[in-house]
């Protein structure tokens, strides 16, 4: 059995990942219009590649839900937990349009803004909309996106046009109403609260209504699953089908994260969440029906920055006061800055295409590996192992390189920039990033120190420098070639292969 | 007659909007409702509007000071099994 490779489906002239080939990135996506491709191109949730330059930001003006899903708790006010529905500060349309107008000026990267809760942005229209409305007059640059359970959508697609919001995710974890009734306990609608099946239809029916007037207006639609493992893990693969068939270009599917502090429904009763292979394995099973989305970080409903870092404890509503901001020469700073960005992506891609051949990185044979890399950003292999609290997944066969997972770690091995941890903490922390690379053959960082080093010899993992500050395509690349080349342990990907 | 809501309010809005008779303000440190406006929703709905959306078990009361939504009614978590869990997570 072969793994899905990229080059199998594609010309083997195409490129890996800086120049657009891993996951949902431009050559996934070269089976869409333009006119898409373009919407997408700097948008950091919707394609792969962006997400290495460019910055989102949620702000939390919508509490208010009208459903309630079991992987949820409504009591989820927390600062130090990075999961969708959490935020610290809920703010009124006009604290967020000036929080976004501030995070803006500040971080110039950023392209997007997304209302994603702590409950159902269209559950809390006005709230919504009105932030909407001033920022598309103030911001005209910034592109508007909403996430939503679906329940209220077709209702409001009329209003997401005229405000040119133009990318749109509908969470749809089923379309089985009894799958339906064990993941969602009730909906409000029509003035009741409607438990079990029952509801879950009518939610199912409002979602699926929702996608395809969506479709109809022209509006990009990504789906969103949450993996439930024992309630809707087969069924995802039916969702896809039907969600794609439909016209969503982009399915997430998302591991459920359950853990009893969290106080769910799910934590509680202790319904797990999936392995990493689990996941893995059914995004892969999924893939053949449609783009799959696979740099997902779940982030907070009021998340700044890069995808893998939040800064928003540096716009309290305090701090955003005391700012000084010029709008207007905050919009050409963006504009130069993203210009900037993009010629650097264009030299990117000139300098993989130059590269190319038709030749395979190994023989035909060679089983495939995955690598981890730790970045900082731009496509590029500049993080230090020790500073890193998510790694990157790839993998890599002859015919090319593909993107796997994102996988965070609750600490970097070191506490600070100069301070490396001691005694049993230095172990256990070790032991959690050894675990969630236990998949990998390598790992490749700016620089590893000589404990961290010796742990990932002994659990097979070859740790390298030798690939800093070079693109994460090249490295990854490189890195495969030296572990056939000299025979280093290749971690066979057996248990993938058969699922 | 009039429900009221207490200390266990999270502050979502949900509720504020849906309420017939604009008996629902907010304030701190949570939402509070107008006794001499709540008509309980009678003759508008078959159920008070606010109790029908509200996600925290527990956190309205009907005029008798009973919860419209008791403990495991909303989540379905069971009551005995969400205090073993607690107690094990305070045991930590």
């Amino acid at each position: 059995m072969e793994l899905k490779v990229i080059g199998q489906d594609n010309t083997p002239s195409e490129g890996g990942c800086s120049s657009g080939t891993c996951g949902t990135s431009e050559d996934g996506m070269g089976h869409l219009p333009d006119n898409i491709r373009e919407k997408v191109h700097n948008h950091p949730c919707y394609s792969e590649e962006a997400h290495h330059f460019y910055a989102r930001m949620h702000v939390a003006v919508a509490p208010a839900c009208n459903i309630q899903c079991h992987y949820c708790n409504r009591k989820y006010d927390c600062a130090n937990e990075s999961r969708p529905g959490v935020v610290s500060e809920l703010l009124s349309p006009d604290q967020a349009a000036k929080k976004v107008l501030a995070v803006a000026s500040e971080i110039p990267q950023m392209t997007v803004l997304g209302v994603a809760g702590p409950g159902d942005p269209l559950a809390n229209p006005e709230r919504t909309f009105a932030t909407f409305h001033e920022l598309a007059e103030k911001a005209p640059d910034i592109k508007l996106c909403l996430s939503t359970n679906g329940l209220a959508l077709p209702d409001h697609v009329d209003e997401i046009a005229a405000l040119k919001v133009d990318h749109v995710t509908i969470t749809i974890n089923c379309v089985d109403p009894d799958v339906g009734a064990k993941i969602y306990p009730w909906i409000f609608w029509n003035n009741r609260r409607i438990k079990g099946a029952k509801g879950a239809k009518i939610l199912i029916e409002r979602q699926q209504k929702g996608l395809e007037m969506l479709i109809e207006r022209g509006i990009l639609v990504k789906v969103n699953s949450v993996l439930i493992p024992g309630v809707n893990d087969e069924h995802l693969k039916e969702v896809s089908k039907i969600v794609k068939s439909k016209g969503a270009f982009l399915h997430n599917v998302m591991p459920l994260i359950s853990e009893p502090e969290h106080g769910t429904f799910y934590g509680v009763m202790g319904q797990r969440g999936p392995n990493k292979q689990e996941l893995s394995d059914l995004q892969d099973a999924c893939a053949g029906d449609m783009n799959m989305m696979r740099h997902c970080r779940q982030c907070r409903a009021d998340a700044v920055g890069m995808l893998g870092e939040d800064r928003g404890h540096e716009f309290t509503l305090d701090k955003i006061d005391a700012m000084n901001i010029d709008y207007e020469a905050a919009i050409t700073k963006r504009a130069n800055v993203h210009a900037g960005i993009e010629a650097h992506r264009d030299a990117l891609r000139v300098e993989q295409e130059s590269q190319q051949s038709s030749n395979l990185l190994a023989p035909i044979e060679t089983p495939p590996a995955r690598i981890a890399v730790t970045t900082k950003g731009s496509g590029v292999i500049n993080e230090h192992f020790g500073h890193a609290k998510e790694f990157l997944v790839y993998e890599v066969s002859p015919q090319g390189v593909r993107f796997i997972a994102p996988r965070k770690v609750e600490h970097a091995y070191c506490v600070g920039p100069d301070i490396c941890p001691t005694g049993e903490d230095k172990g256990t922390v070790l032991d959690a990033i050894l675990e969630s690379l236990s998949d990998c053959s390598a790992v490749l960082s700016a620089k590893v120190g000589i404990e961290p080093w010796s742990r990932l010899e002994d659990a097979g993992i070859t740790p390298s420098g030798e690939y800093a500050m070079d693109s994460i395509e090249d490295g990854v690349k490189g890195m495969y070639q030296d572990l056939i080349k000299h025979g280093w342990t290749v971690k066979a990907l057996d248990a993938q292969v058969a699922g | 007659m009039s429900l009221s809501i207490v200390d266990s309010c999270v502050n979502c809005f949900a509720c504020e909007p849906v309420c017939p008779s604009q008996a629902i303000a907010i304030a701190a440190p949570h939402f509070l409702i107008d006794d001499k406006k709540c008509t309980e929703c009678e003759g508008d709905f078959a159920d008070p509007q606010c109790a029908a959306i509200c996600p925290i078990e527990g956190a309205i009361l009907n005029a008798d000071g009973m919860a419209v939504n008791p403990p495991g009614s909303l989540t379905g978590i069971p009551p005995l099994k969400m205090a073993q869990a607690m107690a094990e997570i305070q045991a930590r």
